[in-house]
């Protein structure tokens, strides 16, 4: 059904569609919205999901951790130093094998107090093991939110998928949603490793360093399947339902000179500083990163590159942009822009590609 | 593509008008983002609303800048929020007043739209509805049908006079 939706509510018709058997939530803006409206469906019988309130973001994914355990499929939704106080919890999630689904609007970490967009809230959770997606439009919100659920939950995969949509940016902003009936696009949770009271086992025991690494490379195992769970699940759906994503989107890559990486919002914007760019000769293209664990693999091979992090590891730079020297020797030109919600138009982009400095860093605003 | 800027106080209910446009054109198969501006709001303070349509999908997150079309809803935000910065050079304006008003050389169009809610006796916890008279008079100017605005209108609202009042507004509008 073809309607209007802000970013916030997309992510919750997708649950309401996925129907989850719990939902833990507790408020923090700019995700507010999230919880409120799924709070809205189970109150009037629209969504037949245990809504559990809790006290904090740590119980909140302690709840969620102890239905996955039973095998029930579980959701909740945060926000910056909502998602930095659950930190424990996420690791927890991860090494318990546990498919939970979770939306994060971006948002800055304080103080100075800030609640618009940034991405070093989940970038910072990098390490974690969850699986991370970056979205750019509210259809996007929806779609991603609704495959989290497969990818998750499939047996190759079993970790948790973090769907992360910029605060304000996206979550407060409304445009077109067509929302689907997913069927058996998204089939019943079978968790192997559920709690059976029929069949009593220990979780969550002393690990002894002769197994422990066993477990680590078994999640990195899973990660690594993961990308292959995710081309699959995104295949299946633009073929069911007509809109088909990949690891990234790209726009006027194949012959372009200089790349444009960047994630989220912006990365939209990008595509607009690209055809400006073209028109004044500079032949550009745009390489939107949606997933970024795990980490896709990008055809960079002979550009030159422009990453524009809204994030920063301070002592280091840009961890988009550093993510990417690891991995491949190409030029790369720095920009940091964008953070705490700073404007940042097609034409301010389109700015820093014509002057770009490759293997320098730019904080944009920053006379330095 | 039309880029467009709303300017009312909080209350009176931009971020509704613009999620109203915003679903007019796309039930006409148009692209559409509403996008209220979000800073410290409260209840009473001058906010800003931005509304985009186009033919393609909309790719721009960023504020509005050099809008084709100014709606100020409150005229007193004008005592001190400059409502043309940046207005294109045959931008329009939109004004809720009984009378013309001189918009430096602008094409300027003026409806009483807190006269036409009052005159319906639209009014919400002591406030006069602006957003959906504003909807006809938008649809006057060509940026929707009349018939997607009543459209959009019911869906958002179920009270008949709402749609009374977008009629009266596409009626009463004059540059």
């Amino acid at each position: 059904m073809l309607t209007i939706a802000t970013g916030n509510k997309a992510v919750a018709d997708a649950v309401k569609d996925a129907v989850p058997a719990i939902v833990a939530a507790y408020p923090i803006t700019p995700q507010t919205e999230i919880v409120e409206q799924i709070a809205n469906y189970v109150a009037s019988g629209q969504l037949a999901s245990k809504y559990i309130p809790v006290e904090s973001e740590h119980s909140a994914m302690a709840a969620c951790i102890g239905a996955s355990a039973t095998g029930a499929r579980a959701f909740t939704a945060t926000s910056s130093h909502g998602l930095v106080y659950m930190c424990e919890m996420l690791h927890w999630a991860v090494g318990a094998r546990l498919p939970i689904v979770m939306a994060n609007a971006n948002r800055a970490l304080g103080p100075g107090w800030n609640i618009w967009a940034e991405h070093t809230d989940s970038l910072s959770m990098r390490d974690t093991g969850w699986l991370q997606v970056y979205v750019g439009s509210v259809q996007e919100a929806y779609d991603a939110t609704l495959m989290a659920f497969r990818i998750a939950e499939h047996n190759d995969v079993l970790l948790p998928v973090m769907v992360n949509l910029d605060g304000f940016a996206l979550t407060h902003i409304t445009q077109s949603l067509e929302t689907v009936d997913p069927g058996d696009f998204i089939p019943p949770m079978h968790l192997p490793h559920a709690i059976d009271t029929g069949r009593p086992a220990g979780y969550g025991t002393l690990t002894a360093p002769g197994d422990y690494y066993r477990f680590r490379w078994d999640i990195e195992r899973s990660m690594r399947n993961a990308v292959s769970v995710i081309e699959e699940t995104q295949d299946e759906f633009g073929k069911r339902f007509g809109r088909t994503y990949g690891m990234t989107e790209e726009y006027r890559c194949a012959d372009a000179e200089v790349v444009v990486v960047a994630m989220g919002t912006l990365g939209k914007e990008v595509e607009i500083a690209v055809d400006i760019l073209r028109g004044q000769g500079v032949k550009a293209g745009s390489m939107r990163l949606r997933w970024f664990r795990p980490f896709p693999d990008l055809d960079l091979a002979g550009k030159e590159v422009v990453v524009i992090d809204r994030d920063y590891s301070f002592g280091f730079g840009g961890i988009v942009a550093h993510a990417i020297a690891s991995k491949y020797d190409v030029p790369i030109f720095s920009v940091i822009a964008g953070l705490g919600g700073q404007e940042v138009t097609y034409d301010d982009i389109a700015g820093f590609v014509r002057d770009r400095r490759p293997g320098d860093e730019y904080w944009f605003g920053v006379d330095a | 593509m039309y880029e467009i800027r709303l300017h009312s106080r909080g209350g009176q209910g931009g971020v509704t008008a613009a999620k109203m446009l915003a679903l007019a054109a796309i039930r006409e198969g148009k692209f559409a983002t509403a996008c209220p501006f979000y800073g410290a709001e409260r209840r009473g303070a001058p906010v800003v609303s931005y509304i985009r349509i186009d033919d393609a999908p909309i790719k721009v997150y960023s504020q509005i800048r050099q809008p084709d079309l100014v709606i100020v809803l409150d005229m007193s935000v004008m005592e001190t929020v400059d409502v043309l910065q940046g207005i294109r050079e045959d931008g329009r304006v939109l004004i809720n007043s009984p009378h013309p008003v001189d918009m430096q050389g602008h094409p300027t169009y003026h409806v009483d739209l807190t006269g036409i809610a009052l005159s319906l006796n639209l009014v919400i916890a002591g406030s006069p509805i602006l957003n959906t008279p504003l909807m006809g008079a938008l649809a006057k100017m060509g940026y929707v049908t009349f018939d997607s605005v009543k459209g959009a209108i019911e869906e958002t609202f179920s009270d008949d006079r709402n749609v009374e009042a977008a009629q009266l507004a596409y009626e009463e509008l004059e540059r």
